[in-house]
């Protein structure tokens, strides 16, 4: 992490205690969808910058350990702007194998496919044996749970998991949160946890050391991004009471195909690219649906995200990046969370 | 037959005919509305279109998913439920009893909808 970084951190943080919404941060975040952001986890300060060709050894060194993200793979959707899903995933994880440093592991936070249909997943178990990293981590999307109220998800993807299919592990001393918040959804209302998940979680979160690096991570954003496309959760609130006490929190969500961010205190949030289709920028479209793209543009507005995490360092790198290999017109910013 | 036992024999003829003709139309009537009753609501841009329905007793309504995600069609007092409704299918419903039957998409549980039966 550079001093040039660690100013553009200070004066977002500045920007976002000013005024709560850093407006022109936002709009930086905008003009980043669909190009390639890293994240760098560094003790509590989580920051971003573009991931450019070349510095990707550079960004390597020094890291305890990288994972990735990848989300909303939609497996079976075949329509404009992309027929072919099956091989987007695959450049995707091309890309993942082609990083410096290989991953301990890959969270997939959500839509694995589109009709919850078993060929479906087998599509997409098929396509993650060829990745680099071995353990593949998911959360079910709300396409994950159409056909069975989740039954067929539940049995290949969360054994052991709880309710229907939160769950938490450890990992070189970040402990990671899987949570479900597309089960049971109430009508009028975004993504849910419920009752028994937001017990579980305070519960699971309790006893542990306010040092501790918390990485949450579920389908639907757990930070209201617009609430008239059902983007945020109704009760994340209470989920996010609970982490507020630790030092460094870190929220990775899926779901609205593009990247957002945000930094609230010590915790910083972040959505990421599909590797299916884009989706468009919230209320500049009159639904949420695909947004239909050239093709040649396609692989520019999808994408990995990959997560370096500092033990020595103070921050949690998360870099996205983008499935088309050149001219990315990404320009790094930082955004931190106080690790104070 | 005098004039006054001719008008009435004319009169109750046609009430006759009248009451034929009214039973006869409103049979006809009946009959149309059990076809223009059937309605459909069209899915298009995560909205459920018209919003609110009102039909008769007996009526199917249908709905067409014109978009490119799939969505469902979940009564919210679990009357009826729909499986995954893709991109052009439909899912048909036949609501036997009057009532207001408040519905939504499980899936994007925004999109909420009402068909009234009377």
């Amino acid at each position: 992490m550079n001093d040039k970084n660690n100013d553009l951190i200070d004066q977002k943080l500045q920007d976002l205690n000013n005024d709560g919404v850093d407006r022109r941060g936002f709009l930086k975040c905008m003009a980043w969808a669909g190009t390639g952001l890293v994240w760098t986890m560094s003790g509590g300060i989580p920051s971003s910058r573009a991931f450019a060709k070349g510095r990707g050894k550079e960004a390597g060194k020094g890291m305890d350990f990288s994972f990735v993200q990848i989300s909303d793979s939609h497996i079976g959707f075949n329509k404009p702007a992309n027929p072919d899903v099956t091989a987007t995933l695959q450049v995707a994880i091309d890309k993942i194998n082609a990083l410096p440093q290989k991953p301990d592991f890959i969270i997939h936070t959500g839509d694995l496919s589109q009709l919850s249909k078993p060929s479906e997943f087998d599509t997409l178990d098929q396509a993650l044996k060829g990745a680099s990293a071995k353990q593949t981590y998911f959360v079910p999307g709300e396409h994950d749970m159409l056909a069975d109220n989740g039954e067929q998800f539940l049995q290949r993807y969360g054994k052991g998991t709880k309710g229907s299919g939160w769950y938490s592990f450890d990992h070189k001393g970040v402990h990671f949160v899987g949570l479900v918040n597309v089960a049971n959804l109430k009508a009028g209302g975004m993504g849910s946890l419920g009752h028994e998940q937001l017990e579980w979680l305070e519960d699971d979160l309790k006893g542990r050391s306010a040092s501790t690096r918390i990485v949450l991570f579920a389908h639907i954003p757990l930070w209201t991004i617009y609430p008239d496309w059902g983007w945020g959760t109704d009760d994340s609130e209470q989920a996010l009471s609970y982490v507020k006490r630790f030092g460094s929190v870190t929220v990775l969500n899926g779901h609205i195909h593009q990247i957002m961010q945000k930094v609230e205190g010590k915790v910083s949030f972040h959505t990421a690219m599909s590797t299916a289709f884009p989706q468009p920028a919230p209320g500049t479209a009159p639904s949420a649906g695909p947004m239909k793209v050239p093709a040649d543009q396609l692989q520019r507005v999808l994408g990995i995200t990959n997560v370096n995490y500092l033990v020595s360092g103070r921050s949690l790198a998360v870099v996205d990046s983008l499935l088309a290999d050149s001219g990315s017109p990404a320009s790094g910013s930082g955004s931190g969370a106080g690790g104070r | 037959m005098n004039r006054k036992n001719a008008w009435i024999a004319r009169f109750t003829a046609s009430v006759a005919i009248g009451i034929a003709l009214l039973v006869a139309g409103s049979t006809t009537v009946k009959a149309n509305d059990q076809s223009a009753a059937n309605a459909e609501v069209k899915i298009d841009n995560f909205v459920f279109g018209p919003q609110t329905i009102t039909v008769p007793v007996g009526a199917t309504v249908t709905w067409t998913n014109k978009d490119d995600i799939p969505h469902t069609t979940v009564s919210t007092d679990g009357v009826f439920k729909s499986k995954v409704i893709d991109t052009d299918e439909t899912f048909s419903f036949k609501f036997t009893k009057a009532g207001t039957y408040s519905y939504y998409c499980s899936v994007h549980p925004k999109m909420t909808g009402t068909v009234v039966v009377q």
